[in-house]
């Protein structure tokens, strides 16, 4: 295994610096933006890497359990973020914190205890990396679904307004938009299943291997992550459009517009 | 009989008026008098505080599709979902090629993409459809507004016989005198001052 020293961490800078170069001479307008996002990126990392030092370090249920509930409550806030028009108030947050705490910290307890099997088994070297992956996976996919759910209602309002008045239930009227925003929201895994090994190398696997793991231990451990990926974005894709569907309806199965942002 | 009563809709003044089973009630005013507010608010699309009840039944008395399949709405700017026109007319509805026929409109239409519909085929399409369910109070929003004569002519006669024949109330919108004169009662926006008017059943 070859360590990388801080020297080799910036000479890996002079790549972005010299992309940095170039869109300045383009005038893209976007260099400024790109080093301190190389900057951020970084330096976030190394942060991450302080805590989870100190985490996988750590023999306590309640400091892992801490961190846990941090990660969800920040993937949460960043799935929410990233829609457009988000359900207003305390309630967009808690629909995607409640879809993913459901998806990736069973899918996490699942590789856990039925596949992985250490002891005991939250130790924070399992864990951490495994939550860490599910909850990023399913973030992507519930801002995504979600985004589409809430975009296509505002469009498709009348539409949606008019099944109504002829006496079709919230459930009926809405059903088709589901099905897509839900299909929406899988299409990055989808991709990512489709590619894997053919046309991408997945990060993990990657890092593996170049930090000196076998190959074929790199390999199985890609081949589990992936599936516990799809499944846990499938769980919480579904939990949050329906969630996210039934909040947009009032008991007497009104369209409840005002409940989004904006 | 459909009774509203202290019914608060949005900027208006409060609404008591009733309107019996083979009746008209014809609502006008000009636009952005609260006329299509007023729709929504009865078909309870829209939260309204007040009563409004069919047969001594509040709206609030049953799960709210139900309310809507008996109080129908058919709206200013009809929209299609389906992929053809019959997927919007509910399963083993009879009758649907009499009902194009008798308002002009070639019953081959049915197996069409919605899309294909002209404005006016789009409106007169709605009222079938609202028909099709068999509403008790329809509420109707300017149901000849894009029609020329003969199409409004007969999408009057359609309305009168289904509202006699049903028998059904009606809270029918509308600008045009000739309508406005088939009504028994008359509601003008914003003001909402009630008046009786000629009345085709009146004595």
């Amino acid at each position: 295994m070859i360590s990388l020293t801080a020297t080799d961490l910036l000479l890996c800078f002079l790549a972005v610096g010299a992309l940095a170069a170039a869109a300045w001479a383009a005038r893209l307008g976007i260099s400024g933006q790109l080093l301190w996002l190389a900057v951020r990126a970084s330096a976030q990392l190394l942060l991450l890497g302080l805590v989870l030092r100190f985490v996988i370090g750590s023999t306590s249920l309640p400091i892992v359990a801490l961190m846990a509930v941090v990660m969800l409550l920040v993937a949460a806030r960043e799935a929410r973020r990233r829609q457009q028009r988000p359900l207003a108030g305390r309630s967009g947050y808690v629909v995607s914190a409640a879809a993913m705490f459901l998806s990736s910290f069973l899918c996490a307890a699942f590789a856990l205890v039925v596949v992985l099997g250490p002891d005991p088994w939250w130790t924070p070297r399992f864990a951490i990396p495994l939550l860490g992956m599910l909850l990023g996976n399913t973030m992507n996919g519930v801002a995504l679904s979600a985004e589409r759910l809430t975009g296509s209602v505002v469009s498709s309002r009348d539409i949606i307004e008019q099944r109504l008045a002829l006496g079709e239930t919230r459930e009926t009227a809405i059903s088709g938009l589901v099905r897509e925003s839900a299909r929406a929201g899988l299409i990055p895994i989808f991709n990512a299943m489709a590619a894997a090994g053919i046309v991408s190398l997945p990060g993990m696997m990657t890092g593996q291997i170049l930090a000196g793991a076998p190959v074929g231990e790199a390999v199985r451990y890609q081949v589990m992550i992936l599936l516990l990926i799809a499944a846990g974005t499938g769980f919480g894709v579904l939990a949050s459009v329906r969630i996210t569907a039934r909040r947009l309806f009032d008991d007497r199965h009104r369209l409840r517009l005002d409940r989004l942002t904006g | 009989m459909f009774s509203v009563s202290e019914l608060e809709v949005g900027g208006l003044p409060a609404l008591t008026f009733e309107v019996a089973a083979g009746r008209i009630l014809a609502v006008s005013g000009p636009s952005g008098a609260g006329k299509t507010r007023l729709l929504r608010a009865l078909a309870d699309l829209d939260p309204a505080p007040g009563r409004v009840a069919w047969d001594g039944v509040e709206r609030t008395g049953m799960p709210a599709p139900q309310w809507r399949r008996r109080v129908g709405l058919l709206p200013a700017e009809p929209r299609y979902w389906e992929r053809s026109v019959r997927g919007h007319f509910p399963a083993g509805a009879s009758g649907l090629e009499a009902g194009f026929r008798e308002l002009g409109l070639d019953p081959g239409r049915l197996d069409d993409d919605p899309a294909r519909l002209s404005t006016g085929e789009r409106s007169r399409v709605a009222l079938l459809r609202l028909l099709a369910r068999r509403p008790r109070v329809l509420l109707l929003d300017e149901p000849t507004a894009n029609l020329d004569q003969d199409s409004a002519a007969r999408v009057v006669r359609l309305l009168t016989g289904y509202v006699e024949g049903r028998p059904a109330a009606a809270v029918w919108v509308s600008h045009r005198p000739e309508e406005i004169q088939l009504a028994d009662r008359a509601l003008r926006l914003p003001a909402g001052e009630l008046t009786e008017a000629p009345g085709r059943a009146a004595p």
